[in-house]
């Protein structure tokens, strides 16, 4: 990638990246370094907030391996998005023991208010996205939803809109 | 290795240890049916991912006392006592079930489908007398993706992983991954990109060993159709030297038998006007590479020198090695300096505008597609090479046109674009082109001819993907040469020449294994592919011992060529329309 064409802040973060990898003595005459991989991607997510091509393209040449071979990993584990996520990222848990217990009725609501479907692009000022995942391991407070992590238990799709707004009001 | 016995529907097979049931079985003649598995799907590499569970076979005493089903191809016999069923019920069902969730998630236009009549899955719907599927669910809609050589629909993958083991660990392109998961899986490219953005270089590997109709080259054949029947077009041919060895065999020819004269006859009777040999343009480039190759060494400069009549190496190094660009030889490839001569010397000679003379190729490749529709290869708006069919898609035209090779007398190539010699025909087998520029060195250093048995350098014939020789071409003057095929061996050969660029003066490289013959636009190969291979490769070389002339310099309408139109090789005539340059194309 050419230096001009990035601002710094990427540049920033592509170099945090690099730091990382270097710090991973990796050794590139063994194959096993494609063993790297996903936690080098993981790291990248952690710095990028998803994984664009460019960011694939950057990981395939650092592991001098083929950018191909870096999306398939990238489009077979559901952790890993090629989407950018919004400032706040709203799952809702979907798992069995939220989805009986109406889970789905909160998601859509959070849907409503927030014009987004799940799983694509984030709201248009980029505060919020939304994404649907399988059980987050808190069963006992079904239904489940996280923003940024944190996690909101016994949600009703009225509580779930409350707790948006929350973060609509700390922008 | 210990020998185990293993008893397969009854029978007693003594086999090594570790081997499959499927190997055990194939050696007593028991068909387990297949389909993800291919034992070869280039240079020896196998592909047995037992993705498709059709080769299902009900076992016992692999785990325990109990009967289980377990896939043929994978499943190695490690110890005594192991007992096989290939078609007890509950096998035979259990291949059923698979084969019918397989078709009902497969695009079932089989009519219509390039791949009608040699599906592998159609074989299976065939042998196991499916009439109806009885499960019924969604279907993929992935959009085609295609380019001008190769296409893909995936539609129709059975994900059997063939293309990408081929891609990756044959070819070491990489251009190929598995994406997705579950019912959304597919093999993609890097962000499912189209294939002509990604580092494919339209070697078509990948379509000689997919099963299926879901990776095809991409046909002008109705083009050509349109051009031969247009009064207003001057419409001439040209084949290149691997096709005459592989045509026959659709046409109940022995395998690798050279059809030549029924080939040219079959050719005549679709109705091109003249049919040529991109063998005289073979000729061509090895007077122009072979003094190429002389200045090089006499200069020491720019070496060692490669080969550049194979489009999908040349691909391959624009792709990868962007700072080796200097060293292949800047000649153009025989189809295009076929293509050059033929629209200016040939156009010229019968008074015909370029504009309505077109000139069709029957190449064993998908990458001469590409090749071709390359824009330097184009000069105010006239192609050099216009349409590019395979030997698979000419079979279809003769099929299409009613002709059989098998009921046709041999006729001969027409002049003066038709004229060759030995050395030009060898360039559709790995070693080839060296050894013709060889022969013809040797005579542009010492004046003489070689003779006799050292006119065959035996030391680069052969399959194998990397082969070494120190070969003498003059008194007291040597040159290392290498020859490698498959675009791995390219890799490993092309590492070296970076470490040390004084280990090799001139490397030959082809982008499919084994060359020509083993092309991507090939007749498909069912069965041993090494053994089909040495029986093209014996039909070349036996072509070549058979011919009156065996050296490039030798052909008459070559050297006619420059006495009336280029000068001399390596003029500046000559390096306008005969030579090319290359560009980085870096891409991972």
């Amino acid at each position: 990638m050419c230096e001009k064409c990035i601002s710094s802040a990427a540049a920033e973060k592509f170099a945090e990246l690099d730091a990382f990898i270097a710090g991973l003595n990796l050794d590139m005459s063994s194959d096993r370094r494609r063993g790297s991989l996903i936690q080098i991607l993981h790291k990248a997510q952690h710095i990028f907030g998803y994984l664009p091509r460019e960011v694939q393209k950057h990981v395939a040449q650092k592991l001098a391996i083929p950018e191909a071979a870096v999306s398939g990993v990238v489009s077979f584990y559901n952790y890993f998005t090629t989407k950018p996520k919004g400032k706040y990222v709203v799952d809702v848990c979907l798992g069995t023991a939220c989805y009986v217990k109406g889970a789905e009725g909160v998601l859509r609501e959070i849907e409503r208010v927030l014009g987004v479907q799940a799983d694509t692009d984030p709201t248009p000022d980029g505060l919020f996205s939304v994404s649907a995942l399988r059980c987050v391991g808190a069963c006992g407070l079904a239904p489940v939803m996280m923003v940024n992590g944190k996690v909101y238990g016994k949600v009703t799709p009225a509580k779930a809109v409350e707790i948006i707004k929350e973060y609509q009001q700390k922008g | 290795m210990a020998n185990v016995t293993v008893t397969i529907n009854g029978l007693a097979v003594s086999v090594p240890a570790g081997t499959t049931i499927l190997e055990a079985a194939n050696k007593v003649n028991i068909h387990i049916p297949t389909l993800c598995y291919c034992p070869d799907v280039g240079g020896g590499e196998p592909n047995k991912p037992a993705s498709c569970r059709l080769c299902l076979v009900e076992a016992t005493g692999i785990r325990g006392p109990r009967a289980i089903l377990v896939p043929a191809c994978a499943t190695p016999i490690e110890r005594d006592g192991i007992v096989v069923s290939t078609n007890s019920l509950r096998a035979m069902k259990s291949r059923r079930t698979v084969l019918e969730l397989l078709l009902s998630d497969h695009s079932g236009n089989c009519l219509t489908c390039a791949k009608n009549g040699e599906c592998e899955l159609q074989k299976l719907a065939q042998e196991f007398g499916i009439r109806e599927v009885s499960y019924q669910g969604v279907q993929n809609d992935f959009p085609t993706d295609t380019s001008t050589a190769i296409m893909r629909d995936l539609n129709k993958c059975v994900m059997c992983r063939r293309c990408e083991t081929v891609c990756n660990k044959v070819q070491t392109v990489g251009a190929l991954t598995g994406n997705g998961r579950g019912f959304a899986a597919k093999v993609g490219t890097a962000s499912m990109i189209p294939l002509a953005d990604t580092s494919c270089t339209f070697c078509g590997q990948c379509v000689n060993v997919c099963p299926v109709g879901a990776i095809t080259g991409v046909s002008y054949v109705k083009k050509v159709w349109s051009a031969i029947c247009d009064p207003s077009k001057t419409v001439i041919v040209q084949t290149a030297p691997a096709v005459r060895v592989a045509v026959g065999q659709e046409f109940g020819f022995k395998a690798g038998e050279a059809v030549t004269g029924k080939l040219v006859a079959g050719l005549k009777a679709l109705g091109f006007d003249k049919v040529f040999d991109t063998d005289f343009s073979a000729d061509l480039t090895i007077m122009e590479e072979g003094t190429e190759l002389v200045n090089r060494v006499k200069e020491g400069k720019n070496l060692p020198i490669l080969t550049s009549c194979c489009p999908g190496w040349i691909n391959f190094l624009e792709h990868h090695y962007p700072d080796l660009l200097d060293i292949p030889s800047s000649c153009k490839s025989p189809q295009q300096m076929f293509g050059a001569v033929a629209k200016t010397y040939y156009a010229q000679k019968i008074g015909v505008d370029p504009k309505d003379l077109i000139v069709v190729s029957i190449m064993p490749c998908q990458a001469k597609k590409y090749e071709a529709g390359r824009p330097e290869f184009e000069h105010d708006g006239v192609k050099d090479v216009d349409y590019v069919v395979t030997t698979r898609e000419l079979v279809r035209m003769f099929r299409e046109g009613g002709i059989n090779l098998a009921n046709l007398e041999d006729a001969e190539f027409d002049n003066p674009l038709g004229e060759s010699t030995g050395a030009a025909v060898i360039f559709g087998v790995t070693g080839g082109v060296l050894e013709a520029a060889l022969r013809s060195v040797y005579w542009m250093l010492n004046g003489k001819n070689l003779e006799g048995d050292a006119i065959n350098f035996r030391a680069v014939r052969g399959l194998d993907g990397v082969k070494e020789a120190k070969v003498d071409v003059a008194p007291g003057v040597s040159v290392n040469v290498a020859v490698c095929s498959g675009l791995g061996n390219a890799r490993k050969v092309l590492d070296m020449v970076r470490e040390d660029r004084n280990r090799f003066q001139a490397i030959e490289i082809m982008a499919c294994p084994g060359g020509c013959i083993n092309g991507g636009g090939q007749p498909y190969i069912n069965g041993d592919r090494k053994a089909a291979l040495a029986a093209r490769m014996e039909g070349i070389y036996a072509e070549d011992a058979g011919k009156e002339k065996r050296l490039s310099h030798e052909n008459a309408d070559v050297k006619k060529l420059y006495e009336e139109f280029l000068g001399e090789p390596g003029s500046e005539k000559a390096h306008h329309l005969l030579h090319t340059h290359y560009c980085s194309n870096a891409r991972d």
